[in-house]
């Protein structure tokens, strides 16, 4: 473990810390904040039942980045491709961020019903900008010699596609892709605390009507175990994709 | 033979070289130098076709042409390899952009390799290699242009003396083994001696050719010629009173 590391499981040490101690001097009532040793405890206990709930969200998840991928990458290539389609997409794309998900969530929910659907399309709103946005920038950084250089050897949009803008632009894609893994977490469990028969937002709304607050906070625990794995997977990704780096 | 005829080019009205021409015959190495900022690279931007030209004509092989986009193969300062392709990947650049037999331009490239002292360096890639080396691994990208016409823009000028001089031989080979034609831009007097045919000397904008020299000497050449001492010292006199008279 590197000093870096070292002080940050310090810090969530202390942090974790303090809250157990405050929670058990203060006497506060397990129904309004559980201690994180109760947590963690029925994080693990509940896990038979947690389980079919997280593997539904990760699903709605999943199904989100990869249609967030599917769409997002083919649109920043396009836009850098003809920068005027760019000039019209942008009130579009920027649109798409000043509109509060929440706002959207019961809206999809009635277009697109309880199911699985509305989730993904949530999860999908939220990565598609970061992924879209952060690959454009990628291609347009690419150094004007460079360009020059294809140019001259006479290469197609493909080829230079190929060869230089898209292995150019990845380290900015894959800081996007990050960003995106972690914040689909959000569009998911929101669609799922607007309308939903299963999944682990869906499983925070009924245990918090229950009083169940432990569980709401197992919940969020494998929400944020979730998250963060996806951030590391990309990680890992990109290290091997991007080896010059 | 490139012909530059009549050319002209502003920049918001501030003119950069009006009428300026030029000829390169073929099979020759000329050399371009000219104080800092004088348009020797607004020419080349021209040449390669980054900018128009506002007036004037060019030719190439005595057809007249837009720009040299299509016809000439071209090496810059900065060695312009791709970090994520090795060194052989990065020569096949042209080859694999113009749609060429790969399995022919390999053939070619790794001959180009050991002719210029890159074997056994093919797969290395370029960070794994020095500046000299990444420089000489674009010297056979350019080659691997497979065309007639090459400009060098100060294609040494990054390097250090003793990695300079080494490969100051390389591009001879350019003119005397592959038989191409040759504009090159330099900041380095001993460098044209060395190599030019003809050396163009320029003035502060607008650019004009202030002083053509023609040298005949047999290549290679040797630093200590009195006759190519002689044209340096013209040359560093020549420069020198430029940048005195410049407002």
């Amino acid at each position: 473990m590197n000093r870096n590391n070292l002080l940050a499981a310090l810090l969530i040490a202390l942090i974790l810390g303090l809250w157990e101690f405050f929670v058990h001097i203060l006497a506060v009532p397990v129904f309004i904040l559980p201690p994180p040793s109760s947590i963690f405890t029925t994080a693990v206990i509940q896990a038979p039942r947690i389980l079919p709930h997280a593997v539904i969200t990760l699903t709605e998840i999943l199904m989100g980045i990869g249609l967030a991928l599917c769409t997002a990458v083919p649109l920043a290539i396009i836009m850098f491709a003809k920068p005027a389609l760019e000039k019209a997409f942008a009130p579009f794309l920027v649109a798409s961020q000043a509109i509060p998900v929440f706002a959207l969530a019961p809206l999809l929910v009635v277009w697109l019903g309880y199911g699985i659907a509305s989730k993904v399309f949530m999860a999908w709103v939220i990565i598609f900008f970061p992924i879209c946005i952060s690959l454009l920038e990628g291609l347009k950084s690419c150094d004007p010699e460079f360009k020059i250089l294809f140019r001259l050897m006479g290469a197609s949009f493909f080829k230079k596609l190929m060869l230089l803008y898209w292995p150019w632009a990845l380290p900015r894609f894959f800081a996007g892709l990050k960003v995106g893994v972690t914040v689909a977490t959000i569009g998911a469990v929101i669609g799922e605390w607007v309308g939903a028969q299963q999944g682990l937002g869906f499983l925070m709304i009924q245990s918090n009507a229950r009083l169940q607050v432990d569980l709401v906070f197992a919940a969020i625990l494998w929400l944020t175990a979730m998250g963060l794995s996806m951030w590391w997977i990309v990680g890992i990704l990109e290290k091997r994709i991007i080896k010059w780096n | 033979m490139l012909q530059v005829s009549s050319v002209t080019k502003y920049f918001n009205d501030q003119k950069i070289f009006s009428g300026f021409n030029l000829k390169v015959d073929q099979g020759q190495f000329h050399v371009i130098i000219g104080p800092s900022g004088c348009g020797k690279t607004t020419l080349f931007d021209a040449l390669t076709g980054v900018i128009e030209l506002d007036e004037g004509t060019l030719s190439w092989k005595q057809k007249l042409v837009f720009n040299l986009t299509h016809h000439a193969a071209y090496m810059q300062q900065k060695d312009m390899l791709l970090p994520w392709f090795s060194l052989l990947d990065n020569a096949l650049l042209p080859s694999k952009t113009g749609g060429q037999n790969m399995v022919n331009a390999k053939k070619q490239a790794l001959k180009l390799f050991n002719r210029l002292g890159l074997s056994e360096y093919e797969s290395h890639m370029p960070n794994q290699v020095s500046g000299g080396m990444r420089q000489r691994c674009a010297l056979v990208r350019t080659l691997m242009f497979n065309r007639d016409l090459i400009l060098l823009d100060e294609p040494l000028s990054a390097l250090d003396t003793i990695t300079r001089r080494s490969l100051q031989s390389l591009l001879l080979l350019l003119q005397t083994e592959f038989k191409k034609t040759i504009l090159m831009i330099t900041h380095d007097i001993e460098e044209a001696l060395l190599l030019a045919d003809e050396i163009y000397l320029l003035s502060p904008q607008p650019m004009t050719i202030s002083r053509h020299f023609i040298l005949d000497q047999p290549k290679p050449r040797k630093f200590n010629d009195p006759v190519l001492l002689k044209i340096k010292a013209d040359v560093l006199d020549k420069l020198e009173g430029d940048l005195i008279h410049e407002p």
